[in-house]
């Protein structure tokens, strides 16, 4: 346990120093970048100008501004968006993550579990026309860029069909259905793959063989033996997955107009607002690491097998 | 028969002289040793294996036909791709000779009627493959040079990974200790950054083009082939042939040179042909979000986005750019997947 506790010590050590990294390399890029806040306002005097800047403790010495930017990020404060009304960037993206969450969840859940369906048929019936379609889709899932498929269905079943609102976020279920099934495509190509090499794998161990020599049959041993011991290992499969839903969460959410952070995040892009950036890159981050760092630890105290050669090799 | 005879001999307690001996010929042990098969090279076997797999051999001749056809951009494209043709923008794909509609220069108006746009526009003689674009400019040639572009820039991504991430996983598994310790923390830092926003945060400071794309992507990719091929060495070091190799008085440059890296082809050959997709896919990424390959240059992700803006009237100016860029990272995943096995049928995921 003592071990267990040092070892994971560390891990938010470097968790920290990760993000302390990523937050000073942003803030000196955006510095290196030229324009200022005021650049598009025109109609400013030069005295007018000054008393702005100064006001924004913009003509402060670079290293004053890291420090009180630090500073800032301790209490929650990300600075002053350039482009969205001066809000604050922490009130900006606060009043997005819901439908960014919203979406990421329930393209997570759809997609894992198709996937994992799709996975175990394809190990249950190796080397059959089921397995090759199972890989076939997989592949697929993995080489149609998401902007593609997300304006494909866009096109088919908003557009043509008519069954879903073409874009926009309203409370209704429905707004979320098609950029959800458009998420939702890379953790279900991943996990089916993920699930099928685990399943077969774990179809050949000695205990599967025994439920087999005890009578059950081979659905009934795929269920309640090998599903369960495959699914652990689809833990590791969520830092990749989260990964995927940022990039993807972006063009998607652009595509149907959600207010999401993607979108938000793009619109930033273009109209090069930097505290913004800034925000979403930290935002994005964190997660990130968080994610990680949580999976790791789940893991360990799932699989025991993981724990103690882990500690075997500390 | 013959265990009788020996007794005898011996029972007789005669010397054994040489000429009691008869060499053993013929089929029975001679051939026993013999391979039949003719010997294979690694890369031999790996190429007998791929060979069966038919979505794999497919794929790799469609990726050498698209890479022809890129190459040969400048000479088979039909138009020009800089010169805007005002009068001839956004006309429909025309295939002489076929009278399909979609393909014969006609666009479907209100109603049920078709128009024939070629005959509106007063274009005579000169025909659009797949059409025009809003500039009018021609969409065949624009996608062959946008090819050209996205491949390229693939290419090049994947080259710096496979160097950067071969170099940095052999130094840091082959010396172990403590340059492995802090290499490895170094990358466990790396890797907590998601690739997506340090590319794009590489896109804002950089002017957009080609060659900050191709850092921005190198810089990030590197990540996981570093690990693959550092968790490989560390299982080849301890192997009896580096063993023999380092008795002899090898030189650690020469072992890594010469025993590492072709041990850790397979590995190394499969990664970059995964980081090839990748590095298509971001490209077009980027470039679909509008931070990519800036005008006039184009790349399939920057035609894709250009159709995207008017996909529901002008469709064909969208899909078939998304077309040839799924068709190419269906065929690199086919192909990248059928290599895996082909190269170790017991290596999983």
């Amino acid at each position: 346990m003592k071990n267990f506790m040092r070892y994971y010590g560390k891990r938010v050590l470097y968790m920290l120093l990760t993000l302390f990294l990523i937050a000073s390399i942003t803030f000196f890029l955006m510095n290196l970048l030229p324009g200022t806040p005021f650049t598009n306002e025109d109609k400013l005097s030069e005295a007018q100008l000054l008393i702005m800047q100064e006001q924004y403790g913009l003509n402060d010495p670079v290293i004053v501004q890291y420090f009180r930017y630090m500073g800032g990020l301790l209490t929650g404060n990300l600075g002053v968006s350039f482009q969205f009304d001066n809000t604050p960037v922490t009130e900006l993206l606060a009043s997005r993550v819901g439908p960014s969450l919203q979406i990421g969840f329930q393209a997570v859940i759809l997609g894992t579990f198709l996937g994992i369906i799709l996975g175990v048929i394809a190990a249950m019936k190796q080397n059959s026309w089921a397995d090759t379609l199972a890989t076939f889709m997989a592949i697929l899932g993995r080489s149609i860029p998401n902007f593609v498929f997300a304006v494909l269905l866009q096109l088919v079943f908003a557009v043509q069909l008519q069954w879903f609102p073409i874009a926009l976020w309203d409370d209704g279920f429905s707004y979320s259905v098609l950029p959800t099934i458009a998420l939702a495509i890379a953790p279900l190509a991943d996990s089916a793959r993920f699930i099928r090499t685990e399943m077969v794998d774990v179809l050949g161990s000695d205990y599967i063989e025994l439920a087999r020599a005890k009578g059950l049959s081979r659905w009934a041993v795929a269920f309640k033996h090998g599903v369960r011991n495959a699914l652990i290992p689809l833990i590791t499969l969520i830092g990749p997955m989260a990964v995927a839903l940022m990039t993807g969460s972006m063009v998607v959410e652009s595509i149907y107009a959600i207010p999401g952070i993607g979108e938000q995040f793009i619109k930033s892009i273009q109209s090069n607002d930097y505290p913004t950036i800034m925000g979403v890159t930290l935002l994005y981050s964190t997660m990130l690491v968080v994610i990680i760092l949580i999976v790791d630890m789940l893991y360990g105290l799932i699989d025991p097998r993981i724990r103690i050669s882990s500690k075997g090799g500390k | 028969m013959e265990t009788h005879n020996n007794n005898q001999i011996f029972n007789q307690n005669t010397t054994i002289s040489s000429d009691m001996f008869e060499q053993v010929s013929g089929s029975a042990t001679e051939n026993n040793e013999k391979i039949s098969a003719p010997s294979l090279s690694f890369m031999q076997d790996s190429w007998r294996r791929l060979k069966k797999n038919k979505a794999a051999v497919t794929s790799l001749f469609i990726i050498l036909l698209i890479m022809l056809l890129a190459l040969l951009a400048p000479v088979i494209a039909p138009h020009d791709i800089e010169t805007q043709v005002t009068e001839h923008a956004n006309l429909p794909p025309k295939v002489p000779g076929i009278e399909i509609p979609g393909l014969d220069g006609t666009a479907a108006t209100s109603g049920d009627m078709r128009i024939d746009k070629y005959a509106q526009v007063e274009a005579g003689d000169t025909y659009y493959l797949l059409g025009t674009d809003s500039l009018g400019r021609d969409l065949l040639s624009r996608i062959l040079f946008g090819t050209r572009i996205s491949l390229l820039i693939a290419f090049a991504a994947a080259f710096f990974d496979l160097t950067i991430g071969v170099i940095y996983g052999l130094v840091s598994g082959w010396n172990g200790g403590r340059i492995d310790n802090v290499m490895q923390r170094i990358l466990e830092i790396l890797s907590g950054v998601p690739n997506l926003v340090v590319v794009i945060l590489m896109l804002l400071v950089f002017e957009p083009g080609i060659i900050s794309i191709i850092i921005a992507l190198a810089i990030t990719g590197w990540i996981p082939m570093a690990r693959i091929v550092r968790a490989q060495t560390l299982k080849l070091k301890n192997q009896e042939f580096i063993l023999a190799a380092r008795t002899l008085g090898e030189s650690s440059w020469k072992i890594a040179v010469k025993h590492m890296i072709s041990n850790l082809s397979g590995v190394i050959i499969i990664q970059t042909m995964f980081s090839i997709p990748a590095a298509i896919f971001f490209e077009a990424f980027l470039s679909f979000i509008g931070i990519g390959i800036p005008a006039p240059l184009a790349s399939l992700g920057t035609l894709i986005n250009d159709g995207y803006k008017t996909f529901t009237f002008l469709p064909h100016l969208m899909w078939y750019p998304a077309g040839v860029l799924c068709v190419l990272m269906i065929s690199f995943n086919f192909l990248a997947d059928g290599l895996r096995d082909a190269f170790d049928p017991k290596m999983k995921d």
